[in-house]
């Protein structure tokens, strides 16, 4: 343990550094990517929605490291290169894309019909509709499904360590090959996104618990 | 009717007329932007057809095939292990006894936000400092089986949640003892209910031997990156093999989602739940 503080401290702060700055930018660029998809899916616009639902059902199901492998070592083939960071982040955001996608829209369709209904016919406009009546409930029932997916994002992002990327988990393996520590190393790393996550979890249901509706 | 489409009165004539022209203008964006990837994959010479047809050539597809077989093999044998092992977490989650339930909550919360790379390592180079050595197959598996155990666990225990108390209360008060009520009245018709979101955990399951790429198990992943060294075809290859995986996993999720659509809405609400800690 001594060792590995003062020895590997560095590394180590480096590759959380790395970790949260990859989830950072991979959550944020979810958000953004996600809305616009659910903008997509259900606009009136058929092939905007047929793109948007090929997209949701490509990025759901293929593996975070096929994409990595495919941005990372493929896309050079047809000129086009990226550094390794951003590499990640973009496969990342295609992946976070389509899991926000799902989530605001099972947040949004969580609201009833009758509330929109009622909304409208008391003369509010499409844009009322949204701010007053629609937007803030279905803000509530959003919130888990978005923490669940910053989760997610924390979670792969160490898989950003088999392209090369050095984060928290490449960091730990390489600190592991050149001085062999036993599992100290692995458990502390463990216990940083164990924190991370139960943060953010915790984050998320105190926001939830203060927008609740009081009935 | 969804919510979202509520929000949309029927279209007028002018309306209409938009949403004509945004049509075709949207159906031009994708066609140019269809043309801009076809130009580009032309331009480096990557559309050469001798590029693509070796894909249908016997010894690339034995070789592809073998690792596809040794992905279904490690996926397989994550799902027979996490289903028993996520049951038992998720009945002493649920258990009465105080000791017992901290545990099993302790294991799912720490292997529910642990990264399954990070416990791959582990078994990779951490534990054989310490003589545990296992085959390479068994460093893939153990770990998905210890992740995707506490995810099934949740599952279950989100379907025994989903009964009406009535049913253990009803079985209760028939003199049976705890044992014998989740035995007999409550398992049976829980279990039932999470069928579908356990179809949809194969997916998951099967994204998880991709690992097998960072360690060297020779899983689909790992063969087509052995086979890429062979024939240094990488963009094509890597896009056929997700595409492979990307049918797999569609067809599995298309499976659950019929099945859910047989079910009543509880199985839908717990399918929602295990599509979000799908991830990765």
């Amino acid at each position: 343990m001594d060792q590995l503080l003062t020895t590997y401290l560095d590394e180590l702060l480096a590759g959380l550094w790395v970790t949260a700055r990859l989830t950072a930018v991979a959550f944020f660029g979810s958000l953004v990517v996600g809305t616009a998809v659910a903008a997509c899916r259900v606009s009136p616009i058929v092939p905007l929605r047929a793109v948007g639902r090929l997209y949701v059902d490509l990025f759901v199901n293929i593996p975070l490291i096929s994409l990595l492998v495919v941005v990372t070592f493929g896309l050079p083939d047809i000129g086009i290169t990226f550094d390794l960071f951003s590499c990640a982040a973009i496969s990342m955001i295609l992946l976070g894309g389509a899991f926000t996608c799902e989530a605001i829209r099972t947040g949004v369709n969580a609201v009833s019909v009758g509330q929109v209904e009622a909304a409208r016919s008391i003369g509010l406009d499409f844009f009322g509709v949204l701010r007053f009546v629609l937007f803030p409930q279905a803000f509530r029932s959003v919130i888990q499904p978005i923490v669940n997916v910053f989760i997610g994002i924390l979670l792969s992002s160490s898989l950003a360590g088999v392209i090369g990327v050095k984060d928290l988990t490449l960091q730990v393996s390489e600190i592991n090959n050149e001085a062999a520590l036993g599992l100290t190393t692995y458990l502390l790393a463990a216990v940083a996104y164990v924190v991370i996550s139960l943060l953010a979890g915790g984050l998320g249901a105190r926001l939830e618990e203060r927008l609740r509706v009081q009935r | 009717m969804s919510t979202v489409d509520s929000l949309f009165d029927a279209a007028g004539p002018r309306a209409r007329r938009r949403i004509r022209i945004l049509t075709v203008l949207s159906l031009l964006g994708i066609a140019g932007l269809a043309a801009v990837v076809l130009l580009r994959f032309g331009q480096a010479g990557q559309l050469a057809a001798d590029r693509w047809v070796e894909f249908t050539q016997g010894p690339y597809l034995i070789f592809l095939l073998a690792g596809l077989g040794n992905t279904v093999t490690a996926a397989a044998a994550s799902a027979v292990f996490a289903l028993p092992l996520g049951l038992v977490l998720a009945l002493g989650r649920l258990s009465v006894r105080t000791p017992l339930r901290r545990l099993a909550t302790g294991w799912i919360e720490f292997f529910r936000s642990v990264p399954l790379l990070l416990v791959v390592y582990i078994f990779v180079s951490g534990l054989p400092q310490y003589g545990i050595n296992p085959d390479i197959f068994w460093k893939l598996v153990i770990p998905i089986t210890l992740c995707s155990s506490a995810v099934m666990a949740e599952i279950f225990r989100a379907g025994i949640k989903a009964l009406p108390a009535g049913q253990s209360e009803a079985g209760l008060s028939v003199g049976l003892s705890r044992g014998q009520v989740m035995r007999s009245v409550v398992l049976p018709q829980a279990v039932r209910i999470v069928v579908p979101s356990m179809v949809a955990q194969l997916v998951v399951l099967l994204k998880d031997t991709t690992l097998g790429y960072a360690v060297s198990y020779p899983e689909l992943m790992k063969t087509s990156n052995n086979l890429t060294a062979y024939t240094n075809h990488l963009i094509q290859t890597y896009l056929i093999i997700a595409a492979v995986y990307v049918v797999t996993n569609v067809f599995i999720s298309h499976l659950a989602r019929y099945l859910e659509r047989r079910m009543s809405g509880r199985a839908a609400r717990i399918g929602q739940e295990a599509l979000e800690a799908g991830f990765g």
